[in-house]
């Protein structure tokens, strides 16, 4: 038996109050655990998603709805852009590259993306099988999508329209797998990639004569918020992009549309004037990644400090109780401690015996909310299938959950360090004759 | 340290004041290796402030008190509990086990306190020794008084120290047990070849013992 053990046996011998000291730290523990894992990866989330990507050009409405559907692939686009501007802007020579995206069907969830090899590259994407697509309706899948839904070389399917899953399929132009991308960790992972020309095609559609050629658009009555009108389908508005939309009856190519351009700069010139010249054009809108992002963090950013500050309030309680409770528990303890100074034990190693109470409950209380934190995260994660794609996982250690459990440990030294102090200046004779 | 003949505790002109008053004053005497010695008083005789000036819980006010040749008063802080540690054993009346701890646990600690390290079967002896060898696991709060003092007995015996003060060790129990309290005290000590001395102001231990001190409550000056 020694001094630490002496410790953990006064905890266990007033089980129930450390059982509550330490509840109550591990919820605040787990609170803080739950939105470091949150943010942290959420932001590296956003910043992998949109690496390489300067702007996005795009239907006018929300610029903020412009980056999360063309991006990360969250929201429903804000409406289509003439297949012109591609041409457009590549001719721009502060332009880079231009990669289109069509976007308006899905399959068991997944969407399925028109656009050109290059947008795979961007992501880093590597075919861990087959090739990249060549043709119309052949498609590239993503990692996440083959290990959800089981598809193999050479298998096809049928996509629905819109963007949820449950609009009608298209079963006369059905897709086939001739590639599987190797795991990202970006939104290409829980993609479909095929040429612009599968989605043009599926709705109806055929591609323009040579690639890049584009028709003139004038006289298409696009509405202001980006939603058109559905002469061939009935959908739901929100539900998807409408790549097809009132065109459905213009088969030819002469209408071509795309939902939405990703552009990368040559020269930082490019960042001064392009958003300006594409915001001036009354069917287009230029938003910036890093502005939109910048802006939504920080929108969501009220919000973690907000539920930071809880969870800190929450510590700073759980570390007045643990103060408390030593507190009083050493004044019932008087009488030990000077029955333990009788017996020979030193000041010192009294004071270490009472500072190391606190900090196997501050401990026990950080380490098993760190553990709560991260089944809070996992369950999330399981049960809220926007999380799991949003790459959110369990199985991560971020270093701030060090510091939290340093945090939580050196609170719990401090909590304990006033009544250790009272070690120090105890009258042991005194104390045995009013303690009996 | 003492040599053979030197006596374990010796007291001197002993005397400490409190806001001027005196609430001790102990006659010289001297407890030599193994003697067991019965110091009779009074309540309010000052027994308890004896006890503690011997043990180093305090120093006094005149007077000096040698402990295996060593005047506590004069040692420092940290070396008076070191004598203490290794030298002495205290049983006090209200027997201050440690409530979170079993009988085993709390005899482990004060070995460990004394010596640094734990001889399990040094333990086990005394335990089966003083009769707690069912009850070795049991918490303080779980023991009858009997039970209580016997472990109190057991843990100020289980560093081996060359004395043994117990502090009223009989007053709070009847006849019967003060009788066996003080039967084991002396057995035990006499097993250990500890010096004994124990400060009461129960005359029914003063049969068991070949030596009586009388400490006489202190004169107020006039």
């Amino acid at each position: 038996m020694t001094l630490a053990g002496l410790s953990l046996a006064y905890l266990k011998d007033r089980a129930l109050n450390t059982a509550l000291n330490i509840l109550l730290l591990t919820l605040s523990v787990a609170t803080l655990v739950i939105l470091v894992l949150f943010s942290s990866q959420l932001a590296e989330r956003f910043e992998r998603d949109a690496q390489g990507i300067d702007l996005v050009v795009g239907a006018k409405g929300s610029p903020l709805q412009l980056i999360l559907s063309s991006i990360y692939q969250v929201d429903v686009p804000t409406g289509n852009i003439p297949l012109a501007t591609v041409d457009l802007l590549r001719a721009d020579p502060t332009v880079a590259e231009v990669i289109p995206l069509a976007l308006g069907d899905s399959f068991r969830g997944y969407r399925i993306v028109g656009t050109e090899p290059a947008y795979v590259e961007n992501f880093g994407g590597v075919l861990a099988q087959g090739q990249m697509f060549a043709a119309d309706y052949q498609a590239v899948i993503g990692a996440q999508v083959a290990r959800e839904t089981g598809a193999g070389l050479g298998q096809k399917f049928v996509g629905s329209h819109g963007l949820s899953g449950d609009g009608h399929d298209h079963e006369e132009t059905p897709f086939e797998v001739v590639g599987i991308l190797a795991p990202t960790g970006t939104v290409l992972d829980r993609l479909i990639v095929t040429p612009v020309g599968s989605i043009w095609a599926a709705h109806g559609f055929e591609a323009p004569p040579a690639e890049g050629s584009t028709d003139d658009h004038d006289g298409h009555d696009h509405d202001g918020d980006g939603q058109q009108d559905h002469a061939a389908h009935d959908h739901e508005p929100d539900d998807h992009a409408p790549v097809e939309t009132e065109h459905a009856a213009h088969a030819g190519g002469g209408d071509l549309e795309v939902t939405a351009l990703l552009i990368k700069y040559r020269s930082s010139m490019a960042a001064v004037r392009l958003p300006n010249f594409i915001n001036k054009q009354t069917e287009l809108q230029a938003a910036a990644p890093a502005v939109e992002m910048t802006r939504l963090l920080s929108l969501l950013g009220v919000g973690i400090d907000a539920v930071r500050a809880f969870a800190i309030l929450l510590m700073a309680t759980s570390g007045l109780s643990i103060f408390v409770a030593l507190y009083s528990a050493l004044r019932q303890r008087e009488g030990d401690m000077a029955m333990l100074r009788v017996m020979g034990a030193r000041p010192g190693a009294i004071f270490g015996h009472i500072i190391l109470e606190g900090v196997l409950l501050a401990a026990a209380g950080a380490l098993l909310g760190v553990a709560v934190g991260h089944a809070v995260v996992a369950a999330s994660a399981a049960s809220f299938p926007q999380l799991r794609d949003m790459g959110l996982t369990a199985a991560r250690f971020e270093p701030a959950e060090l510091m939290i459990v340093m945090a939580a440990i050196g609170m719990g030294a401090l909590a304990a360090l006033i009544p250790a102090l009272k070690v120090f200046r105890v009258d042991i004779a005194k104390t045995l004759a009013d303690t009996r | 340290m003492t040599t053979p003949d030197e006596p374990l505790i010796e007291v001197q002109d002993l005397r400490h004041e409190i806001a001027g008053r005196c609430v001790m004053a102990a006659p010289a005497f001297t407890a030599a290796k193994g003697q067991h010695t019965l110091l009779l008083g009074p309540s309010g005789s000052g027994k308890t402030t004896l006890i503690n000036v011997i043990t180093g819980l305090i120093t006094p006010t005149s007077g000096e008190v040698r402990i295996a040749g060593q005047v506590m008063s004069a040692l420092p802080a940290a070396q008076r509990d070191q004598l203490r540690r290794r030298t002495v054993g205290v049983v006090f009346q209200t027997l201050r086990l440690i409530g979170a701890l079993s009988v085993r646990q709390n005899l482990a600690l004060a070995q460990r306190l004394a010596l640094g390290e734990n001889e399990p079967a040094a333990i086990e002896a005394l335990i089966a020794q003083v009769g707690l060898t069912h009850r070795a696991d049991a918490r303080p709060r779980e023991l009858s008084q009997g039970e209580g003092q016997r472990a109190a007995i057991a843990r100020a015996l289980c560093a081996k120290p060359a004395i043994v003060v117990a502090d009223e060790p009989t007053s709070a129990l009847d006849d019967a047990n003060a009788v066996a309290m003080s039967d084991l005290l002396l057995a035990t000590a006499e097993a250990t070849g500890a010096t004994l001395l124990i400060a009461t102001h129960d005359n029914r231990l003063r049969a068991r013992f070949d030596r009586t001190l009388t400490l006489a409550p202190p004169r107020v000056a006039a």
